[in-house]
Parts: C-alpha cells; sequence; structure tokens
C-alpha cells in the first residue's frame, strides 16, 4: 500500500440512525478510493455499523475515528453511555437488552458484539459501568 | 441479470436507486434481522425485507447487495428513498408476500442461469 496513516473522525448523535449509516457510507467510500480489499472492506464495515448501532442504542452515541494504516484498518468506537455490566453475557450470540421499538427495526437480535468479533482480526472492549465503552476494531490488510 | 430486467420481469416498482439498475442480480436473500443479513447475505443479492427504513440502505450498502425489495405493500419514508439515490441502491416493492416474491424470481434468475 503506497500511503501514510490516514485518521478519519466522526461524531454519532444519540437516537439518530441515519447518521450511523452516513459514518459507514463515507467510511466506505474512502477505503474503496484506497484499492484495498472489497471483503477486507467489508469486514471493517459491518464491525463498524454494528458498534455505530450500539453507541446509538445503548449510550445516547458517540465518537468514532477511524485510522487507516497500510498494514491495517482501526476502528475506534467510543461512548459515554451506562457501560457494560456482564461484558461475556453481552458476547453471547442472542443476548439483547435492546428495547421492543429498537427490535422492530431488526436490530436488538443480540448479534451484534458477535458480529463484531466475528469480522474484526482483534476486539478490544473497555467497559466501565457508568463510564462508557471504547471498542476498538482491528482488521489487517492482507 | 440487470436489476432493471429482474424489477420489470417480476413487476416490481422501481421507487428509487436509478443509478444502480445496471447493476447486477447475483443471487436472492430474505431476512429481517439486519445484523443476521450483513453477515449471511451475498454480494449482488437481491434482498427481500419488510423493513423500510432508512437503515436497510446503509445494510445494502455494508453487503454490496444489488437491490432491496420491499414486500408486502409496505412503503418507505422519504429519508430511505433520498438515501437510496444518493447511494445508488435501487429500492423495489411489491404487493407480494417475500414468499412470492422468492418463489417468481427463482423461476426467472433459474431460466437465466443465475442461480
Amino acid at each position: 500500500m503506497n500511503f501514510d496513516s490516514i485518521k478519519l473522525q466522526y461524531e454519532i448523535p444519540a437516537n439518530n440512525f441515519t447518521a450511523a449509516g452516513e459514518i459507514v457510507s463515507s467510511m466506505k467510500k474512502v477505503l474503496s478510493h484506497l484499492v484495498i480489499n472489497p471483503a477486507v472492506i467489508k469486514r471493517v464495515a459491518i464491525a463498524a455499523y454494528e458498534g455505530e448501532m450500539n453507541a446509538v442504542i445503548h449510550a445516547g452515541g458517540g465518537s468514532v475515528e477511524v485510522t487507516i494504516d497500510p498494514d491495517k484498518i482501526t476502528v475506534k468506537i467510543a461512548d459515554q453511555g451506562a457501560g457494560i455490566p456482564d461484558l461475556e453475557l453481552a458476547m453471547q450470540e442472542g443476548y439483547s437488552t435492546a428495547p421492543e421499538d429498537i427490535k422492530q427495526l431488526g436490530f436488538g437480535a443480540g448479534m451484534g458484539l458477535p458480529n463484531m468479533k466475528e469480522n474484526a482480526d482483534v476486539l478490544d472492549i473497555d467497559t466501565r459501568v457508568g463510564q462508557g465503552t471504547t471498542v476498538v476494531i482491528t482488521v489487517y490488510i492482507r | 441479470m440487470k436489476v432493471r430486467d429482474f424489477a420489470h420481469r417480476l413487476g416490481l416498482d422501481v421507487l428509487d436507486g436509478n443509478d444502480g439498475l445496471d447493476g447486477e442480480v447475483t443471487g436472492m436473500y430474505v431476512g429481517d434481522l439486519l445484523s443476521w443479513v450483513m453477515s449471511h447475505a451475498g454480494k449482488g443479492s437481491a434482498w427481500v425485507t419488510i423493513h423500510a427504513h432508512v437503515n436497510i440502505v446503509a445494510v445494502a450498502l455494508i453487503t454490496d447487495l444489488s437491490c432491496i425489495i420491499i414486500a408486502e405493500g409496505v412503503k418507505p419514508d422519504k429519508a430511505t428513498l433520498d438515501k437510496a439515490e444518493q447511494e445508488k441502491i435501487p429500492v423495489l416493492a411489491t404487493e407480494m408476500t417475500a414468499y412470492e416474491v422468492c418463489w417468481k424470481a427463482h423461476e426467472i434468475l433459474q431460466a437465466e442461469g443465475v442461480c
């Protein structure tokens, strides 16, 4: 890859599903222009979108920082929400604390975190109850 | 098979995303759990759903789907159509059930040797 590190920053507003879609759309365009393997872009996009949705649904929004290095893409999603009391439980597929109105939109099936884990090469979650959660998704460009 | 021809043969209404009508339909996918669709739908699939909110466009974009088919007479809101136009993702609509769409699509796509 013939470029230096590129950084993209976005804000995720609270209760705004459209904005999360915009972020992933913008991110995908930048990655496509850099001629990164479409399979890698898809994995980054899925993991990032799930993370953004979690911030919208559970934490009143947050921020996204995407760093594109020649060998890897890192997406850091940080919120100042309620935190995750039992991370092991939250990582289980099918476990969800999403409200009913969110489920009716097709989210909140308890697949967000498992999907992020499946699509990331490395998934780091730092969560503190009452303070917030920071998720770092790393996908290597092979 | 081009989305344009596929929509015409199935009798689907093309609501928006006209710039994407030359995309190729390479398969079908049905589902309403967005996380599941994102992780399982194949590139180029025509996606049948009953959701009509703006997030379906993001899902189609992430998954590289050829078009969205909103079944069972559900009407998308303006935000969905505006976003679809912007992202060049065709949004097709029908009164048919998801089952009927897939059954008819199968006949057409099989005859065309697509899937």
